[in-house]
């Protein structure tokens, strides 16, 4: 497979949140605004480029029956740097993203992306898988969030788009609203896929 | 290079050195980020201060002081920024908290005027939802506390009261009540109702300030 290949890879084909349904937990939690969901995704490229590039690195030195708990080790590491970063410089992004920081050392597709790519390929296409599935996943999260803003809130980007009395579809913000939105993202996903 | 063999000692060593090498990272960024860590904090609550008091020309953060709370005996205390103008008493601000939110718990700044109004409020750390709680940072919200001189509790229009809460959130308006409440009793008590506050809290700040 080419270099190309594996960059384009996860935005559609192996898109980590439609078709390998990883990640579920923050895909569900953090999409209740398109800005939400844009700053998740950049936080969990970051940490996936990273990792996976260490991991591709020092592939050989890890013994195949401690590799996991090498893995979440370098994982947890790095996820912690994003946080500090994060809350030093960008306290405002940090603000509405806190909680969900932790969240990304759980995230499966870090791990998964480890397990599955990393740890066979080399530094270059691990970079690579791990930018495109990065991308990937901010993609997937900043429609998602844009749909759940713009029929939950009425607004987009915090841009209102109705005026401040209108009544919106309240549900689509609330737990229950990301599953729908997720559900009918992965049909449409499925349906488009199929014709071709 | 040949992949290492799973026996004990390569096991051992690799778990060992990739530890070191990430803690010593980890040890690193520490470092670099704890100042601005600290200056964002502190640039924050400085900020609140300043928007929810009236003018003033002393330095209410360097004069901050903590007092203990009325309920749960004291353990919890809320932090007090006395401002002065021309050596006179204008206004306090205090950072309040409630633990009566939708998610758990988030703080507030309450600016008072010396007689117990309430000049402005801000909203400081909070884990509300998004798009429902976070509301409470809309000024059709917040600004119904400017300016707002009451007796007793703050309480939202279901409860008895005259706030209008956030439409489906309920429990987040009822909270920012709460955290107003208890900031009011505590600077009822300790500030207002005293003849000369501001001499009063002049001595309590010096006091505070050689304790150190």
């Amino acid at each position: 497979m080419s270099n190309f290949k594996h960059l384009i890879n996860g935005l559609w084909k192996e898109n980590p949140t439609l078709v390998l349904v990883l990640g579920t937990c923050p895909t569900l939690a953090v999409t209740t605004a398109a800005m939400n969901g844009l700053g998740m995704g950049a936080a969990t490229t970051f940490v996936l480029v990273f990792s996976n590039l260490f991991i591709a690195l020092l592939k050989n030195l890890i013994p195949d029956k401690v590799r996991i708990a090498a893995f979440v080790v370098i994982i947890a590491s790095f996820v912690t740097i994003v946080d500090l970063v994060m809350k030093a410089f960008t306290p405002s992004l940090y603000a509405a993203l806190g909680v969900f920081i932790p969240l990304i050392v759980v995230n499966c597709i870090i791990l998964g992306r480890a397990e599955a790519f990393a740890q066979k390929n080399n530094a270059i296409p691990a970079i690579l898988d791990g930018i495109g599935m990065g991308i990937g996943f901010t993609l997937a999260l900043t429609i998602m969030g844009a749909v759940r803003e713009i029929l939950g809130n009425g607004s987009i980007f915090d841009i209102k788009l109705v005026s401040e009395s209108t009544k919106t579809i309240l549900i689509f913000i609330l737990p229950p609203g990301a599953f729908f939105t997720y559900g009918y993202f992965i049909a449409i996903k499925n349906k488009l896929s199929e014709n071709k | 290079m040949a992949k290492l063999e799973s026996n004990l000692k390569n096991m051992v060593l690799s778990l060992v050195f990739i530890s070191m090498g990430m803690s010593a990272a980890l040890g690193y960024v520490y470092l670099l980020t704890k100042e601005p860590i600290e200056k964002a904090n502190k640039e924050k609550e400085v900020s609140a201060v300043k928007m929810v008091l009236p003018a003033f020309d002393n330095d209410p953060v360097t004069e901050m002081k903590r007092i203990a709370t009325i309920e749960n005996n004291g353990k919890d205390s809320l932090t007090f920024y006395p401002a002065f103008k021309n050596g006179q008493f204008v206004g306090c601000a205090v950072k309040s908290f409630t633990e009566k939110a939708f998610s758990g718990k988030f703080t507030l700044m309450v600016g008072f005027l010396p007689d117990g109004t309430i000049n402005k409020s801000v909203v400081l750390d909070q884990k509300e939802t998004p798009g429902l709680g976070t509301k409470m940072k809309e000024p059709k919200f917040y600004s119904q506390f400017e300016n707002k001189k009451f007796e007793g509790e703050l309480k939202v229009k279901k409860d008895g009261g005259d706030i209008d809460a956030i439409s489906a959130a309920t429990i987040t308006s009822r909270a920012y009540c709460d955290g107003i409440n208890r900031a009011y009793k505590l600077f009822m008590k300790e500030f207002a109702g005293k003849a000369n506050a501001a001499a009063d809290s002049a001595t309590a700040v010096q006091t505070v300030a050689t304790n150190k």
